[in-house]
């Protein structure tokens, strides 16, 4: 549900970034969003359709790359992402234990004319 | 034509969580931004607290729900200043809303806030609201699985509470699954177990959050 309120910030600071550099559009915004965001693509493209009517973006296409989070086995030392109900190790079995990775959150960049 | 723009999407709630961050630090009051799911026992925990600390701490209480004033008005009873927010459907509290309440609430010097969270463990983890400490609580009847269902908030957590472990010898909860589901995305938040309804570990968690 906070989805209405992060898309809101999203167009407030594309369109600063695109008047600052004096274009007229917005065609394309990049985002890079971790999964510990707890953020739905389609949620925020739901709302960016709406919340974006009558500005400089509202006819830019959204792009999500989405980073996965990231565990490390505290016996092995292997890097991976979880799969199924439980942290651990999909190599030895051993406790994972969370990484930086997953945790992105910020707007890459635009494409403006 | 492209632009590199790489800012953080929180940007402006971050900016005003570092002005509510500043103002509390500079009076020396302790935010503790409470969460977690709706009938957790936040407002239970409160009140215990309240009842433990109010003859020799200041209190404040700020009550985010979605509406009503019902937890407001039973901390007033407790004679302690309480705001009641109500985010009219919105999920969470944010920078800005912490803000004006702070203004409200003229808070004073060594005072202990405590911010009550609306009740969900989704989407108050992405707001900073410049708190001091996130406190997570968990349940007992909600079940061992919730590390497993919502990491970022219990990643998020500087202190997890336990809660209604007068339930345990009722419920199915496997403690040592939930104490690994922590321990896999959060290390360093101690975990203390209570329950409100006979007061039982709550005193310590009063201890670690004045001394500590």
């Amino acid at each position: 549900m906070h989805e209405y309120a992060i898309t809101e910030n999203i167009i407030k600071t594309v369109t600063e970034e695109a008047k600052k550099a004096g274009a007229d559009k917005i065609t394309k915004i990049t985002l890079v969003i971790g999964d510990l965001s707890s953020i739905v693509d389609e949620s925020v493209q739901m709302y960016f359709d709406i919340i974006s009517k009558g500005t400089i973006a509202q006819e830019a296409r959204l792009e999500f790359k989405r980073v996965s989070a990231e565990y490390r086995c505290i016996s092995c030392g292997t890097l991976f992402t979880r799969r199924g109900s439980k942290y651990d190790c999909p190599e030895c079995g051993g406790e994972g234990r969370l990484t930086d990775k997953g945790r992105e959150f910020y707007i890459e960049s635009i494409e403006v004319d | 034509m492209e632009i590199r723009i790489m800012k953080e999407i929180m940007e402006g709630n971050d900016k005003l969580a570092g002005e509510n961050r500043k103002f509390f630090e500079d009076n020396n009051i302790t935010a503790v931004n409470i969460m977690a799911s709706p009938g957790a026992g936040k407002t239970s925990l409160i009140m215990n607290i309240i009842g433990i600390l109010k003859d020799q701490k200041k209190i404040s209480v700020i009550e985010g729900d979605i509406a009503s004033s019902i937890d407001a008005e039973k901390i007033e009873k407790e004679g302690i200043t309480a705001l009641q927010i109500n985010t009219g459907g919105g999920c969470h509290l944010d920078a800005n809303v912490i803000k004006l309440s702070v203004e409200d609430l003229a808070l004073q010097k060594d005072t202990l806030l405590f911010i009550e969270n609306v009740g969900n463990l989704i989407c108050p983890s992405a707001f900073d609201l410049g708190e001091t400490l996130k406190m997570v609580i968990a349940s007992v009847p909600e079940g061992h699985d919730k590390p497993f269902k919502y990491i970022s908030m219990f990643e998020a957590a500087d202190v997890i509470v336990l809660s209604k472990k007068d339930l345990l010898p009722y419920i199915d909860f496997d403690k040592e699954a939930f104490y690994k589901g922590i321990r896999a995305v959060n290390q360093k938040a101690p975990v203390f177990e209570i329950s409100s309804k006979t007061g039982e570990g709550v005193k310590e968690l009063v201890d670690w959050l004045v001394e500590g």
